[in-house]
Parts: structure tokens; sequence; C-alpha cells
């Protein structure tokens, strides 16, 4: 059913509209002379200040394997987070470790690890289901390249991304 | 015909249209900053110290692009609509004095004794660079904008002339350069009793004059398609209105005439109103006066004087760009029939009634 929106009176002030002009310019006036005068907040020039000091800890950007105390990768190509990654960024190719190493009993560590980063959303599921405690993500944010092979985060790009993570899993040191 | 006039006259051509065309790159650096400012953003500050080659690069962009023609579209004149609208646009500068005397030759590149029907008729024809593109493109949102623009140019033109006969009342003849000096000796239009105030007959000039502005300002932001009456363009309803289907240089040249209208209608305004070029200075030779600075002294006193007179004028002109920015982005537009309204039946009848006005101050004054 149509119906009529009910227009207001208006008095003779306000149909003049020119109070209501004069003070719609004093508002944006007031705007511009703020913005002049440094009054305003404005955004963050992004290149030039950057918000990395005041990221949380929990922040979830680039994912990256880490090492422990020893310098071993603390990854042992399980293939979990393979599995479990929705927009299946992760590419492992596991291999042996031999018996003569030092770690020989953790059996299997990644020969390949590969993150893609066009794909990868950023979710953290990775770093959830590793057991091993091997995969974090990390405050790096700003992942850029001019090439799609660039934008393929190896093995070695991972741990430097990732360093050395202390703790936390110490079921493979020698005394256990 | 001696060289001597040709040569200052090309001199003249060619300085006043490289200042309209940087004018016109930096009024729109100046829109976007000022309407960032206003909206409490920031707007281009990235190319160069506080985004100032931003014009340049937007050049460079605009001149680099495909031209490129869609297959539907009448050519000829789509070719021809964005040069019919810059046209008009830069001519019109022609008969505005925009400085006094710069070693003897006067700051004007045409002084017509026609003057302000000349600026009238060229600043009309600005309308078919957009109806011809709104009809070229062959395409339904550039239709509505050329039809608008075209309902709209019949709204204001009649109010637009109207407005500024009163002046011509006062000053007794159309050229723009006695314009200027009427308001030297006797005071700006926009307060005409400044030069005489010890009659108060004078003073009730000043109702007829404000009429005037104010009514003469509203056609001018009409006729340069500017913000409460951007209706041909209307990007939220008409997608860009009539340049939707211009790209690359083509659309640079709407662009630089729409500006470029601006420029002159600003232009136009300080000459009718504001005083044109002049601007007393105070002086303290023999006591405090107010004094009248011009390029008629003798060597580089004269210079410096005509220069001031120069950069008086487009200081004036660019306040006044100002305020079309500012009101651009304070109001918001108006409905097609709001509009048509307006035009015929407000202020037809108040710049029509304001002559009457202005006739009867003038013939009971003593």
């Amino acid at each position: 059913m149509a119906f009529t929106v009910p227009r207001p009176k208006l008095n003779w002030r306000e149909r003049m509209y020119l109070p209501a002009i004069v003070a719609g310019l004093a508002i944006t006036f007031k705007h511009f002379k703020n913005m002049l005068l440094g009054r305003t907040k404005v955004t963050m020039q992004y290149p030039e200040q950057k918000w990395d000091s005041s990221l949380p800890d929990y922040y979830r950007g680039a994912p990256a394997l880490v090492r422990d105390e020893d310098g071993r990768v603390r990854c042992v190509a399980c293939q979990l987070c393979e599995f479990i990654c929705p927009p299946r960024a992760i590419k492992i190719i596991p291999g042996e470790i031999p018996a003569a190493d030092r770690f020989a009993k953790v059996e299997k560590h990644p020969e390949e690890f590969d993150i893609d980063m066009i794909r990868c959303i950023f979710c953290g599921m990775c770093e959830e289901v590793c057991p091993e405690q091997a995969i974090f993500l990390r405050k790096d944010y700003a992942i850029t390249g001019f090439t799609r092979a660039e934008m393929v985060h190896h093995k070695e790009k991972l741990l430097e991304i990732g360093g050395v993570m202390h703790g936390v899993v110490l079921k493979w040191n020698e005394k256990k | 015909m001696d060289s001597f006039l040709i040569i200052t006259s090309l001199l003249k051509i060619v300085a006043i249209l490289f200042l309209i065309l940087s004018m016109v790159s930096y009024a729109v650096y100046a829109e976007r900053r000022v309407s960032a400012f206003i909206q409490d953003r920031l707007g281009p500050n990235r190319v160069g110290p506080a985004g100032l080659f931003q014009p340049i690069a937007d050049m460079f962009k605009l001149l680099l692009k495909e031209d490129f023609t869609p297959r539907n579209v009448n050519t000829f004149y789509y070719w021809l609509a964005p040069c019919l609208a810059v046209m008009p646009a830069i001519i019109t500068i022609a008969v505005v004095p925009f400085g006094s005397t710069l070693f003897g030759v006067p700051m004007v590149i045409a002084d017509v004794n026609v003057g302000i029907l000349f600026v009238f008729a060229i600043a009309s024809l600005g309308v078919y660079g957009i109806v011809l593109a709104g009809w070229a493109s062959n395409s339904k949102y550039p239709f509505l904008g050329g039809i608008r623009s075209s309902s709209q140019m019949i709204s204001y033109e009649l109010s637009l002339g109207l407005a500024v006969i009163p002046i011509f009342l006062l000053v007794g003849n159309l050229r723009l350069t006695s314009v200027v000096r009427y308001q030297i000796e006797h005071g700006w239009f926009i307060a005409p009793f400044i030069g005489d105030w010890t009659n108060p007959w004078k003073w009730l000039l000043t109702i007829p004059m404000i009429i005037s502005f104010i009514v003469f300002a509203i056609a001018i932001f009409a006729e340069t398609n500017r913000m409460p009456f951007d209706l041909p363009e209307a990007e939220q309803e008409l997608a860009g209105g009539y340049n939707t289907e211009y790209g690359s240089m083509k659309f640079a040249l709407f662009f630089l005439g729409e500006y470029a209208a601006m420029i002159t209608g600003s232009a136009v305004m300080v000459t009718l109103f504001f005083g044109g070029w002049h601007l007393p200075v105070p002086s303290w030779q023999g006591g405090f006066h107010w004094a009248f600075v011009d390029g008629s002294a003798p060597g580089w006193r004269g210079a410096l004087g005509g220069l001031f007179n120069i950069a008086t004028f487009f200081a004036k002109v660019a306040v006044l760009i100002f305020i079309f920015m500012w009101i651009r982005w304070t109001l918001p537009r108006f409905r097609y029939d709001q509009l048509m309204r307006l035009g015929w039946l407000f202020f037809f009848e108040i710049a029509l009634v304001n002559i009457f006005i202005a006739a009867g101050i003038l013939a009971f004054i003593p």
C-alpha cells in the first residue's frame, strides 16, 4: 500500500535554507581548520610509521619454522600441517635422518618445506596442529615479491624468519 | 595594427594560457587536498613535498593512457565535445582585466566594449561540449547528463544575465576595465558605499548589490557545474554523467574545462564584485591613509605595482576558488526538480526585482 511520507512543516527561516547552509559551511570549515592546525587524528602514514612495536603477542603473521637450542629443525615432517592447511599452501617432502646423526631417534626431518605465501590465509591452524611446536606464526605481515616463485617460502627462508625457540618441547634431548 | 600591439598581445596570451593551465592543475590538487581536510583525511601527500608534484604525475598518467574510442559512438561529435568543453572556458578570460598595466601595456588581452556580453556569450557555449558529449556517447547515462545540462543552462542563464544588470546601471557601459575603474573610484560593488561613504543614500545600494552578488554567485555555480548543481556529472546517480564514456586525454579535457570554467567564473566574479585587481594598501606617507597602487609609476616602481596588481587579482581568484571547493564539500546536490524550481521561480524573479530596486535607488539618490 502506498503511503505518503509525512513532511515536516518548515518555518520561513528553514525554508530559506541560507542559515542551514551557513551552519554547514561553519562545520566543514571547523574540520578544515583543525586539520590545518594538526588537531585532527589521521590515519597512520604506513611506510614511515609502522605498528610493529604495538603488535600483540597473538598476532598471526607469516608462518615460520623454528630451531631448538641445539640448532635442530624442530619439524619432524609428520605432515599434519600439510593436511590441516585449508588453502593447501604447505608442501612437505619428508626425508630420513641418517643413523650417524646426533638426533637419529627423531627418524624424520623435512627435506623440503614450502609455504606458498600467495595461498596462505594466516589462519594459524598449522601452529595449532603441530605436535612438535615447530611452526609458529610470526609478526611479519609485509610479504611481497615480483613473481609467484618469489612468493613461495622455502625451508631456508622459513627458518630464517622463525629463528630459535627455546624450551617447550624437550622430548628429543639426549638425556631423556 | 602595429607590431607592438601584436607582440604584446601574443605574449599576454601565452602567459595567461600558461597561468590558467597551471592553475587548473593545481586547482585539481587543491580540490583533493581541501576535500580531504574537510573530511578529516590527508589527501595526496606522496609525490614531492606535501604532494605538490601530484598534478605532474596526474598529467603524465592521463597523457600516456590509451586513447580509446568506443565502437558505437558518433565519432565526429565524440571527438569534438571535449574541445568544445575546454575552449569557451579559456577564451572568456580574454576580456577580463587581470592587472593594471605593466611597462605601459594594459593587462587585459582584449579590452572590448561588450565585455560582459562576450563573457556570457562564450560561457554559454560551454554547455554544447557537455550536451554533445552526452549525445555522441550513445549511452544512457551520458545522455541523461547531457539533457540535464541543457535544461540547467536555460534555468540559469537568465538569472546570470539579469543579476549583473544593476552593476552596469551604475557603471554606464559594458567594458570590464571601466567596471574595475568605477570600483576603484567608488568602492567595490560588494560594498558600494565605501568610496562615497559621506553620502548615506549610496549605502542603500548595498542591498541590491548583495542580492546581485548572491544570485550571480549561485548562477556561476550552476554554470560551472559545481557541486550543489553538478547534475550533469552526478557521479552517484549517473556514473559520471556526460563523461562516462570518455577516457585518457579526452576525459582530462573535460576535467580541464570544468576547472578552467571555475577559474574564469571566479575571475569574472572578482572583476564584477571584488574590485578586480584593485587592493588598497595602507600607507604612512604624510599620515595614515589607504594608498592606491598601479603600474603607472615610472621605472621599477611601476613594474612592481603592475605585478602587485596581477598578484592581487589571482589571489582573489584563488580565495574564490577555495570558496567554490568549500561549498562543494559542504552541500549535497539539489534534486532535478528543485534546481528547475530554484532557477525559474526564485532567482529569475529575485534578479528581475533587484534591477528595479537598483534603478529606483539610482533614480532618486542625489
